[in-house]
């Protein structure tokens, strides 16, 4: 046993001065990223982190990044923001300064998103961004900041229009539709508020209970049991993984029936695996899921990425790939295209590239808007049937059909 | 302000209402009590602010929640935790507390404040951010065409609250140590003329005080969810009971403690859930202005 780990030892070794022989033959291009690697954003920095790694290595197994006939790979600088906003500001702030960091990756999170964009701004350091979906990022005429992910008042908004849907099925009005929402006060679930209302409002629905979530939520059966005496046809919560996981539980045990109930982050909070049947029929947003027929030629299609990803860290074998582990490999797959057509190290000339990208990737298509958000990706809802994430909307992309009302 | 109005109405409209908002809120409530106990006997013992006192609760969580993923049964959870939480305050007396505790006010302060964080940094490390909870897989009683729910798992909870709360009042009322503590807490020099060790009645204390923490939090991550982050909403209900009760006042810090759910439950259904803390919060100010006006009636000085 211990001669054979001696070996394998030994054939790491010299693999890894082969393989870094063989490196030393590409450039290097390099990222700097602030990104939560502690505090409360942990969880999702890393998934997003780990889709930045992903990537790049993909990248390099195929070749590396082609730039006026010569090979580069990426690298990425990484520092720990501790999910504070002003330590992200500092971070990217000395990134850019003291590191001489040309391009950046997204941290996690729109506030962070927030905190960054300014300094990147200042600097003019183009950043692709694929954690920050808050619609505040892109009406402050930013020029340098790009995201890859769908903008987060599209997040729910879609569950307006299925409820719509649905009551003109029943043979009922749209407006006849009662709606209640409970959200987070933060820029993100602020947004879904804001796209769920627009929609609501231009249906002419009427929004029965439209509260606040606490940052430290633990408890909302005080919303529950108003939802009990209204009744609403559609309840919406945004709270992060704590609010899909306090929305799961006390639903099931208060018996709330609503037709239709819509949430963010449930993967995040594992709802079908802490909950089981409780999560049955609830809805849930997603930027991608694997199931979708999107492709490209580097990663593949998005079944062939989660698998190709899962093969990578084997920590998420027995979960599901969560959207921001795709999205953040979506965003360095930008920086590769933006640079190979750019044919540049030119900082305004890949600028300019990233600006005209018009791709189409394993994470669905990517193309910018003036303002630096993806145009050409539609937000998808999938329902909980039976333990499992089926996507049901938008109809187009829709494997399954939709359970409702629900219970 | 409509809203507002709208959700009185609603309380008048189904009177049960109330009683389930009073209900949710003595569930609530005994769990808080039992953190603001542990408190209390600090704060009246050592005279030891202890900021991380949420912390010790999360962290009682997290032994529970570890337990059950490690597939031992959840109820075994609380006196693990209680057991495991015991030794943890131990350690961290002998660390950090028994350097602090005859210093100033700040000094112990800032202490416990450094622990806060440490301590819910080291559960992010351990655990990672994401909210967790433990499901029981028990029923939940429906009243009143189902407006009232009770989940038995949450029953369970306040009962095991009850019984801990019982024990350490029949402890410290008839053990030995009970006593040595109480004589402590009333004048520690005269304690320590008396030959009481005062040294080991802190390490007692401060180790009782983590335990019943931690014993609350096991009970706290089978009825809500729990967070490396969340120990501050329990410190700063904990710090509104007991200044709202006094100290070495239990049946006070018990009835604080159930008030204190209901009210906030009550907040939280007229103001809205997002107002649900500020209503502690406001309490203790009200709290405070009481008391100030009640001792401005018979001012001493201290010499």
């Amino acid at each position: 046993m211990k001669k054979l780990s001696m070996l394998s030892i030994l054939m790491a070794a010299f693999s890894l001065t082969f393989s870094q022989a063989s490196l030393a033959a590409c450039g290097e291009i390099v990222l700097g990223s602030a990104i939560s690697l502690t505090g409360k954003y942990a969880t999702n920095g890393i998934h997003a982190k780990n889709g930045y790694e992903y990537a790049i290595q993909k990248i390099k197994e195929n070749g590396g990044v082609k730039i006026d006939g010569k090979c580069y790979n990426f690298k990425v600088i990484y520092y720990d923001d501790e999910s504070k906003g002003d330590r992200g500001a500092t971070l990217a702030e000395r990134l850019i300064s003291q590191d001489k960091v040309q391009y950046m990756l997204g941290p996690y999170s729109s506030g962070m998103t927030k905190a960054i964009a300014p300094v990147t701004e200042k600097y003019k350091i183009p950043m692709v961004e694929a954690e920050g979906a808050s619609r505040s990022l892109f009406n402050k005429g930013y020029k340098y900041l790009f995201a890859v992910l769908s903008t987060s008042e599209q997040y729910l908004a879609s569950a307006v229009t299925l409820a719509a849907e649905m009551a003109e099925k029943q043979g009922k009005k749209p407006s006849s539709v009662k709606v209640a929402i409970a959200v987070e006060n933060d820029p993100f679930s602020l947004d879904i508020r804001a796209g769920v209302s627009e929609d609501a409002a231009k249906y002419g629905m009427n929004i029965v209970i439209d509260e606040k979530l606490p940052r430290d939520l633990s408890d909302m059966s005080a919303i529950l049991t108003k939802v009990k005496l209204l009744k609403p046809d559609l309840l919406i919560v945004s709270g992060h993984s704590k609010g899909a996981a306090t929305a799961v539980r006390q639903i099931e045990e208060q018996n709330i029936q609503v037709p239709m109930i819509a949430l963010t982050h449930c993967e995040a909070a594992d709802v079908t695996g802490k909950f089981g049947d409780a999560a049955n029929d609830i809805l849930c947003s997603t930027q991608w899921a694997e199931t979708l027929a999107y492709k490209d030629p580097l990663f593949g299609s998005a079944s062939e990425y989660e698998m190709g990803f899962k093969n990578a860290y084997p920590e998420y074998k027995d979960k599901k790939v969560p959207y921001q582990t795709a999205q953040a490999s979506a965003a360095v797959y930008v920086f590769k295209d933006a640079f190979e057509r750019a044919g540049s190290m030119d900082k305004e000339k890949v600028r300019a590239a990233i600006s005209a990208t018009d791709l189409m990737t394993f994470y669905g298509g990517i193309k910018f808007s003036d303002a630096g958000n993806n145009i050409a990706k539609p937000m998808v809802l999938r329902q909980i049937q039976n333990g499992e994430y089926n996507v049901v909307a938008p109809s187009a992309f829709a494997s399954h059909k939709l359970n409702w009302p629900r219970k | 302000m409509d809203q507002i109005l709208g959700n009185i109405g609603l309380l008048f409209e189904f009177p049960v209402v109330n009683l389930k908002i009073i209900l949710d809120g003595i569930m609530v409530g005994a769990l808080f009590a039992l953190a603001a106990y542990g408190l209390a006997l600090v704060w009246g013992v050592m005279n030891v602010k202890n900021l991380a006192q949420g912390d010790f609760v999360i962290a009682g969580g997290y032994v529970s929640w570890y337990l059950v993923q490690n597939g031992f049964p959840a109820l075994l959870g609380v006196p693990v935790a209680f057991v495991v939480m015991w030794g943890i305050g131990w350690v961290v007396y002998k660390l950090v507390i028994s350097r602090v505790i005859e210093r100033d006010l700040f000094t112990s302060l800032l202490a416990t404040f450094g622990l806060a964080i440490m301590m819910a940094q080291i559960l992010n490390l351990l655990f990672g951010s994401d909210t967790q909870s433990v499901d029981l897989d028990y029923d939940v009683l429906y009243f009143f065409d189902g407006f009232i729910d009770v989940p038995i798992a949450k029953l369970i909870g306040v009962l095991m609250a009850s019984a801990l709360a019982a024990g350490v009042i029949i402890f410290m009322k008839s053990s030995r140590m009970g006593q040595a503590i109480r004589a402590t807490a009333q004048d520690a020099r005269a304690a320590r003329v008396m030959g009481i060790d005062t040294e080991k009645v802190y390490a007692f204390t401060f180790s009782l005080n983590s335990a019943i923490c931690g014993a609350a939090g096991a009970i706290i991550v089978m009825v809500w969810v729990i967070q490396p982050f969340y120990g501050i909403a329990y410190s700063i209900r904990a710090f509104v009971i007991v200044t709202a009760a006094g100290l070495g006042n239990l049946p006070g810090v018990i009835a604080a403690g159930l008030g204190i759910g209901a009210l906030e439950q009550y907040g939280a259904h007229i103001f809205g859930i997002g107002y649900q803390q500020a209503i502690a919060v406001l309490l203790l100010l009200l709290v405070l202005l009481i008391r100030l006006i009640q001792q401005r009636r018979n001012r001493q000085v201290l010499k």
